[in-house]
């Protein structure tokens, strides 16, 4: 007996020496040695807690699929007219389709066959006449689909990581998740529009030509010459702050994107004080502008970003160095962040922001400070009823109660679990519950002395007896939290997360570590009456 | 100190009636509201919206909050004070948007025109999609769904089927009481609230068990006793512990209330409706149930 009481001592004292242990990092905050953290960190605030943006970006890759037909239409474009073969146009229909209208059969094999031997992921589809004319339908096949389907959403994750890598925001959390869904979590961000607005930008940087030729009133009217579109180009009067929108009517036909970038960097305008961004091209990109700047010298180019078109300059001569810069009437954050996105790349479509939660940092503050407040009085309660009702063993049950909440805080950073408000809720409901044991074994025990038992024996039948009844009441709850951690979100998990680990402990303590204090206690005395 | 006297003998079952009359009450009342309300009154999680929650430096009420919003285009949006003295409110606009520019910075530029930069502070903003909003509602349906199931499979295999089946309806009882409340009080039902429902059935549960575990363990014992007296009994015997770990509860819960702050608020109302409500029902509905199919099972033999 007395040798297993010792080996519970030492199980006790281990636990004790354990936590204590992981909880250095967590109640000294930076005054200790790195690798203690590394083993075990701080006990990690949630975002409700410590402030911070927690977003779901969905990526529209029904775009992504778009835009890849619009660039099979491009290149189908250039090997139709290398090959001399006669058209009349190519568009694209229902998103995924691709139709080159010929004039006659024979024209219609040389362009299935060539197709075909291009772009082995399209499948020909039916064949329709229509006023005259052959159509040929391609559409992408379902595998095709899923894989650029797919492939958007890493790329979008990739570049979203890129930026908030240059945005500098400390343990960033970017995830994939089922479906088309990014979770992004930037704890502590300090301006949270500003981060929404650079990881969301699609950055499709392109350069096309302005259609000279079109008229603008006409255009602004509805009636766009064919193969031309209305862009506008904004820009802010710096003295007024009135911002104005110019029409521009630019060429359907892309001649260089920013897929060809090298770098791009903010500098200051020394003639207007003003920033703007300058960008460089890589070897294609630069021999790409050097061709295009040459054949064009007297036109204008219009530089656009996501359909927005930011200056037009008339290209004055020919420009060999592989450098160009983008104006507007940029503030010098505007234009370092677009310094961000061009460098970190585009994004392979549009996303949109299906969930956003901001918690300010003096919230989360706030929310802390209530939490723990609310916790000490809670415990302090109940400590009272517990040492009122059954007296020196009620001592007993809330030495159990601390060392229960010591465990708790030491298994979160070992664990290296979230601490959010609803997983604090969980701790106080365990609080709670973790006397609900030693209640049962303590009214168990009573009701032995009360049949005439000694002290010791009241003691263990008394544990005994509670113990089927404590596991499974407890284990019913676990099942119930498990549940809740396999199927739960966000808060949910948080709650289920405490409420597992505040299960486990109280187990441990109420069960195994008040009998040892009782033990402890009667081993050498003979105590005739119990303070129950 | 005790509360209980050991030798403690009240007729539980024998207010079987009364209790089923209580229960009803409280359940039709709740449905009522409920089907007043057109359904439960869903947060933004479920709804899908745009919750910001600001601070004002200056002393402002909701109606001229209002008066300054009017010019955006927002829908109705309902503003509340946040907590009792403070200077906090919280906007809530059903619109959401996909968009980058968001309907909370429309709202956070506007309050800055009207009250000055620098007199407006945004501790918190809370957009859900709508299509989000749906996936948080059904993995909540969820996930209560497979915890009762669980529940169900276990308390069949520590017990016996019956007990599983008394103890789920228990389980029901208190959860659909207090969504009436919800409804009643007109508090609005969101994550953590789903949350909250699970806290109850975990404890709820814990509380029938414990009955339960007595049952099991004086049918053992007084076997030529009638089933109703072995009820009574266990209940009785057990009564001492459920009124202190109730109590306890109880008191942190209350502090929880209390004292949580804005966000817990709900959150503690559910789990002090909850642990009355799961306390009663483990004595005055799980235990008389099991009489009932003691006695439909007689009447079938």
């Amino acid at each position: 007996m007395s040798n297993s009481l010792n080996t519970r001592g030492l199980v006790v004292l281990f636990c004790l020496l354990l936590s204590l242990f992981a909880l250095v990092p967590t109640l000294l905050r930076g005054d200790v040695p790195s690798w203690w953290p590394e083993t075990f960190g701080p006990i990690q605030l949630g975002l409700d807690l410590q402030g911070g943006m927690h977003l779901v970006l969905g990526v529209d890759v029904d775009k992504a699929v778009e835009s890849r037909v619009d660039t099979i239409i491009d290149q189908t474009d250039i090997r139709l007219k290398e090959q001399d073969i006669i058209y009349k146009r190519i568009e694209r229909r229902q998103g995924d389709r691709l139709v080159v209208q010929v004039y006659d059969e024979d024209e219609g094999r040389q362009v299935e066959a060539l197709m075909m031997s291009e772009f082995p992921a399209l499948e020909p589809a039916t064949m329709t006449g229509a006023g005259g004319y052959i159509e040929k339908h391609f559409r992408l096949s379902d595998d095709e689909i899923e894989n650029i389907k797919d492939y958007a959403v890493r790329q979008a994750l990739e570049t979203m990581r890129n930026r908030v890598d240059q945005f500098g925001v400390s343990e960033p959390t970017l995830q994939r998740q089922t479906g088309n869904r990014i979770l992004i979590q930037l704890p502590g961000v300090a301006d949270p529009d500003r981060a929404i607005s650079l990881l969301g930008k699609t950055a499709r940087l392109e350069f096309k030509m302005v259609d000279e030729t079109a008229n603008i009133q006409d255009a602004v009217a509805g009636r766009v010459p064919e193969g031309s579109q209305l862009l506008y180009e904004r820009s802010t009067n710096r003295a007024t702050g009135v911002e104005t929108e110019i029409p521009v009517v630019v060429s359907n036909q892309t001649v260089l994107t920013g897929d060809l970038l090298a770098d791009a960097n903010v500098r200051i305008d020394s003639r207007f004080n003003e920033p703007y961004v300058s960008i460089d091209f890589n070897a294609v990109g630069a021999r790409r502008f050097d061709q295009i700047t040459a054949a064009n010298v007297g036109r204008r180019m219009a530089i656009v970003l996501d359909d927005t078109v930011y200056s037009a300059p008339v290209i004055r001569e020919r420009i060999s160095g592989g450098s160009a810069q983008i104006s507007g009437s940029f503030t010098s954050q505007q234009a370092t962040d677009l310094a961000i996105v061009l460098r970190a790349g585009s994004l392979p479509a549009p996303v949109e922001i299906l969930e956003n939660r901001t918690v300010g940092p003096s919230l989360g503050q706030d929310s802390i400070d209530s939490g723990i407040k609310s916790i000490w009085v809670g415990a302090l309660l109940v400590l009272m009823v517990i040492i009122v009702y059954y007296q020196l063993s009620g001592l007993i049950a809330i030495s159990a109660l601390v060392m229960n909440l010591f465990f708790i805080a030491a298994m979160l950073s070992m664990f290296g679990a979230t601490l959010t408000l609803p997983g604090l809720a969980g701790i106080v409901l365990t609080v709670g519950m973790a006397v609900d044991a030693n209640v049962l074994i303590f009214e168990r025990v009573r009701e032995e002395l009360a049949l005439g038992r000694a002290p010791k024996l009241a003691i263990e039948s008394g544990y005994s007896k509670a113990f089927s009844t404590i596991i499974d009441a407890n284990l019913t709850t676990l099942l119930a939290a498990l549940v809740l951690f396999q199927f739960g979100t966000g808060p949910v998990r948080g709650f289920a997360v405490t409420l597992s680990i505040g299960i486990i402990a109280s187990l441990f303590t109420a069960i195994f570590v008040s009998r040892f204090i009782f033990d402890f206690f009667l081993k050498s005395r003979n105590v005739k009456r119990l303070s129950i | 100190m005790q509360l209980i006297k050991p030798d403690i003998n009240i007729d539980f079952i024998g207010k079987r009636k009364l209790a089923l009359i209580i229960s009803l009450v409280l359940i039709l009342a709740g449905f009522a509201s409920l089907v007043r309300h057109g359904g439960p009154h869903y947060g933004i999680d479920f709804a899908g919206g745009t919750l910001v929650q600001v601070q004002f430096q200056s002393q402002t009420n909701a109606t001229e909050i209002n008066t300054a919003l009017a010019s955006v285009d927002l829908g109705v949006p309902i503003v509340q004070r946040f907590g009792e003295d403070t200077n906090e409110f919280l906007i809530r606009v059903e619109r959401s948007t996909g968009e980058l520019q968001g309907i909370s910075m429309q709202i956070t530029e506007t309050l800055e025109q009207s009250y000055g930069a620098g007199q407006v502070d945004v501790r918190r903003v809370e957009m859900v999609g709508p299509q989000v909003g749906k996936d948080l509602r059904n993995k909540g349906m969820w996930a209560i769904f497979y915890a009762m199931l669980g529940i169900l499979a276990y308390i069949s295999w520590r017990f016996e089927f019956r007990f599983a089946v008394g103890a789920i309806i228990a389980l029901v009882h208190d959860v659909v009481i207090t969504l009436g409340m919800f409804s009643l009080f007109g508090k609005e039902i969101d994550l953590p609230i789903i949350a909250a429902f699970l806290a109850i059935i975990g404890y709820s549960l814990n509380d029938t068990i414990i009955v339960y575990d007595r049952i099991r363990e004086n049918l053992g014992k007084h076997n030529k006793e009638s089933f109703t007296f072995i009820l009574n009994r266990s209940i009785n015997e057990t009564l001492s512990r459920t009124i202190i770990t109730s109590g306890t509860t109880l008191l942190v819960v209350l502090s929880l209330f209390v004292l949580g702050g804005g966000v817990i608020h709900n959150f503690a109302f559910a789990m002090l409706v909850g642990v009355l409500v799961g306390t009663y029902s483990s004595i005055f509905v799980a235990s008389p149930l099991l009489l009932l199919w003691q006695k439909k099972v007689a009447k079938a033999a």
